[in-house]
This record gives C-alpha cells, sequence and structure tokens, in this order.
C-alpha cells in the first residue's frame, strides 16, 4: 500500500524530553481515502498531524507525501507539499487582524499569487459552499460564533482546491447541531474535491460519518486500524472501551480515584 | 557546593537564551535580505510603530527638554555659565535624552503589543495555520515589524530631539528669563553632526531591538494567556535592559577616541 498512498507514515517517534508521545507509528492514507485517528486526550493525535505538516520535526521514521520524504525535505519540496494541502485547525485559528474574506483568500494571495479582486470573488464563493452569505465577508473573524468560525475555516481550507486535507477535532467547542453540519460540510467538500483526508477525533460520532478508514493511537502506536463499518464488531477491546466510553477496561486513563 | 549549582544553572539558563535570540536574530536578517518581502505589511507597520508612538515620544521629550533646562540653569549659576544651557539641552537631547527616552517609551508600548499580538497568535495555532497556507512567519510577522522599527525610531527620535530642544527653549525663553535669539544661538553654536548622528544610529539599534525582542518572546510563547502575558512581560524588560546597555556600547563607539 505504501507504494501507492497519499501519505504514508512508518515508524515516527517523537517525544518531548523523557516524555515519549509516538512510539513507532505506521500508517497510511490512499488517495481520496479520509482516515480519521482517534484516540483519548495526550495520546498523539495532534502531534502525528503536526509530524506529517511539518509543524514538528520527528525523532525518527519516515513520512512520505505522494512519495516524496518530508523528514528533512528542503523547503521546496515543504512548499510543494503544502501547496497541496489544506487545513482546519481546532479552534480555527482565523487571523484576527484580516477580515473573514480576507482569512478565506489567504492561501490564493499570499500562497498563489493571486489578484485580490479575483480572490475575493473565489473567497466568497468558498464561503457559500460552507453555507455563509457574502454579508460575513467583510466581518471580522471577532464577531462570528465558534460554529461559524469553524465554518470559514473549512473554507479557507478548501479555497486552494487542495488534494490533501487535515482536520484538527474538527467538531470540538461546538454544539452537536453544528458539529454534525460541520461533518456534513467536511464529507461535501472532501468529496467534491476529491481529496485525501486525515482527521484526528475523539468523537466517534464525528470519525463515523467523515471517514472511509479508521485508526486508533494508543501509547504513541496505532493498535487498530480498519474501515469505519468493522468498528462495532472489532475484537479489541482497547477499541471497544474507547468507543462505549467506558471508565472500566484496558486503557490506563490519566485519572486519580474518583 | 550547594550555592554553585543554581548559579551555574542560571547562568547557562542565560547562555541558552542569549544563544537562542542570536539565532532568531540571524534568521531575521536573512529574511530581510532574501524575497519576498511584505511591503504593504511594511508600511502598516511603520504606521503602527512610528506614527502611533508619535504623541507619547512627543510628551517625554517635551517635559524632559523642559526640566533639563530647569535643572541645569539651578546647576550651572552656581559658577556663572547659565550660557551653556541651551548647549547642555541640545547635545543631551540628541545623544542621550532623546533617543533613550523615545527608546524606553516604545519598548514599553510596541514591544509589548508585539509581544501580545504574535504570541496570541502562537498559542492560538495562527502561526502555524500561516506555515499551512505556504506563508512563513518569519518574513510574514518578524520582519516587516523589524524593518519598521529600524526605520522609524530614528525619525521619531529626530523629532523628539526638536520637540525636546523646543521644551528647552519654551522655559529657557519663558520662565529663565534668556533672550530668544541668544538662547537659539547657543544652541546651535556648539552642536556638531555627530551628536545627531549618533542619537540617530542608537535609534535605529533601538528600533531593532525593541522589535525584535517583542517578536521573540511572542513567538515562543507558550502556555495560553498566562504565557503570552509572560511574553509581554519579558519583551519589555528585555528590550529595555538592551537598550541601556547597548546604549552605552554604541556612545563608547562613537565618542572614544
Amino acid at each position: 500500500m505504501s507504494t501507492t498512498a497519499k501519505i504514508s507514515l512508518r515508524n515516527v517517534h517523537k517525544g518531548f524530553g523523557p516524555k515519549k508521545v509516538l512510539q513507532g507509528v505506521d500508517l497510511d492514507v490512499a488517495p481520496g481515502e479520509s482516515v480519521a485517528i482517534i484516540g483519548g486526550s495526550g495520546t498523539g493525535k495532534s502531534v502525528t498531524l503536526k509530524c506529517v505538516l511539518g509543524l514538528l520535526t520527528p525523532d525518527e521514521g519516515s513520512i512520505t507525501v505522494d512519495g516524496t520524504e518530508m523528514i528533512g525535505a528542503t523547503h521546496a519540496d515543504r512548499d510543494a507539499m503544502l501547496a497541496k494541502t489544506g487545513m482546519l485547525f481546532q479552534g480555527a485559528a482565523l487571523f484576527d487582524s484580516l477580515t473573514v474574506w480576507e482569512n478565506v483568500a489567504f492561501g490564493l494571495i499570499e500562497g498563489q499569487g493571486m489578484k485580490p479582486a479575483k480572490a475575493r470573488d473565489l473567497a466568497i464563493a468558498r464561503l457559500g459552499d460552507v453555507g455563509l452569505g457574502s454579508e460575513v465577508a467583510n466581518l471580522s473573524p471577532a464577531s462570528l460564533s465558534g460554529g461559524m468560525q469553524k465554518r470559514v475555516g473549512l473554507a479557507r481550507a478548501i479555497a486552494t482546491d487542495p488534494e490533501i486535507l487535515f482536520f484538527d477535532e474538527p467538531t470540538t467547542g461546538i454544539d452537536p447541531i453544528m458539529g454534525d453540519v460541520i461533518n456534513d460540510l467536511i464529507v461535501k467538500c472532501t468529496r467534491e474535491l476529491g481529496a485525501s483526508a486525515m482527521t484526528i477525533t475523539h468523537d466517534m460520532a464525528s470519525a463515523r460519518k467523515i471517514a472511509d478508514r479508521v485508526a486508533m493511537l494508543y501509547q504513541g502506536k496505532i493498535i487498530w486500524d480498519g474501515p469505519v463499518s468493522e468498528i462495532d464488531d472489532a475484537d479489541n477491546p482497547y477499541l471497544q472501551q474507547f468507543v462505549a466510553g467506558d471508565i472500566e477496561g484496558p486503557l490506563e486513563l490519566d485519572l486519580k480515584h474518583l | 557546593m550547594p550555592i554553585f549549582a543554581p548559579v551555574g544553572h542560571m547562568f547557562l539558563t542565560f547562555l541558552a537564551l542569549v544563544g537562542r535570540v542570536t539565532v532568531f536574530a540571524g534568521r531575521t536578517i536573512g529574511h530581510m535580505v532574501t524575497p519576498p518581502i511584505y511591503f504593504r505589511l511594511i508600511f502598516k507597520q511603520m504606521r503602527e510603530i512610528g506614527y502611533y508612538s508619535l504623541p507619547v515620544v512627543a510628551m517625554t521629550t517635551l517635559f524632559a527638554g523642559m526640566v533639563l533646562a530647569l535643572q541645569s540653569y539651578s546647576g550651572f549659576s552656581r559658577f556663572s555659565a547659565e550660557s551653556a544651557v541651551a548647549t547642555v539641552v541640545v547635545i543631551s537631547m540628541t545623544r542621550e535624552l532623546g533617543p533613550v527616552l523615545a527608546g524606553l517609551m516604545v519598548a514599553g508600548r510596541v514591544g509589548a503589543a508585539i509581544a501580545a499580538e504574535i504570541g496570541t497568535m502562537r498559542v492560538t495555532e495562527q502561526i502555524d495555520a500561516l506555515v499551512t497556507l505556504s506563508t512563513n512567519p518569519f518574513k510574514y510577522l518578524v520582519v516587516p515589524r523589524v524593518i519598521a522599527g529600524l526605520v522609524t525610531l530614528p525619525v521619531l527620535v529626530l523629532i523628539g530631539d526638536i520637540i525636546g530642544v523646543l521644551g528647552g527653549y519654551l522655559v529657557g525663553v519663558n520662565k529663565l528669563g534668556f533672550n530668544d535669539g541668544s538662547y537659539i544661538r547657543n544652541t546651535f553654536q556648539y552642536l556638531e553632526q555627530l551628536d545627531v548622528i549618533s542619537g540617530l544610529v542608537k535609534a535605529a539599534v533601538f528600533g531593532f531591538i525593541i522589535t525584535l525582542m517583542g517578536c521573540y518572546h511572542g513567538y515562543n510563547s507558550r502556555g495560553g494567556a498566562q504565557g503570552v502575558g509572560q511574553a509581554t512581560t519579558n519583551a519589555v524588560v528585555s528590550s529595555s535592559i538592551l537598550i541601556l546597555i547597548s546604549n552605552y556600547v554604541v556612545t563608547e563607539l562613537f565618542f572614544t577616541r
């Protein structure tokens, strides 16, 4: 699979001082496939994503995107990879100093050198794709609700027609109904672009809806990896405890006696 | 000896900090001389750092000049050297008080704002977002602020010098009874180009230090609101100390033969 994978992680390790967060992560994302990495807080989901994006440098292992090694990659290779990716951050990470449309058009203007007038039209079209009207285009991100900010973040992520989309906890911090709206938009946008997607989440409803395949991260390794349809029947006690949300089970929780 | 361990630890921590700041400064200078350069952002920062600092610098230097005239008159009258007041005011303002006071005021106003803004961007993942949008955060956030600091501080100080000298003139003529023509003549009689130029060079150095330290502490802030608050404090304290240290170094370079 690794020869045709859009994204491939092999034996990826990453630690922070004495704390070993990733201890040999192996994962593939095929072209057009949507993979959700699930796991509890502090298991290394965000670290995995940041390693793929180059925001963190793994201690060892291999990460390839379209066959190009990203660990130790040249600036040109890194820029080429980032040019075909879009990312929705957990808190949307919209630029406070820019208006909504400038946020959405940022990658078009700064990354692709598009003229602002044309980029503005495209940005408003992208806002329409995520269910936002042109009346929000000139607003400040701070004046939007959390759900609207997520949708603007999604519009920004898809503005450049990326081949790969990354979603960091897309439904965290918003109500269940808006979460479902975001999930639907992610599915719609990913399918329309034909993009590969890597999502990290601890929201099982979100994972079931947006992913073709689920990988569970625990103690720095992928302990289960399979189609989303097989989650409920999987013979993996760690996965079953996580899916059921039980306190009792083999997962070592970072809890004192309640 | 238990006493040496914490002292040694502090010294090593300090050396590591100096190393990190030096690397940060080196990266900044490297990005300053390679494209792309965001001129639109440079002009925006020049407005933020320069134009909006003008009132506070003007007030500071005006009263510094006025106080200087009063103090030097009171001191020099002890040995009948009142006529030196205008010269003392202009040389003190251009060489020392103009650049140092403007530098410290801008450090408090701009250094804190830069650290808070970039620190907030760091903890809310906006800097990571810049990277994923194929934009180098150094070029987009750091370089425009540092160039704007380098360029605008000398202009601010030049204006501050003029206002400070004006403050001394107002007190000298209206309160101390100097003849306005002789005060102006005394002001320029012993003033040399080097007095003004050295002050402007200091201002450029201070502008670099203020913006660099604001960017460094903001860029490396961690831990949410508390981390941003700490970054803001560190930016103001470190830039203020570095201003005073570099002030001595530049003075020695210019005036020690």
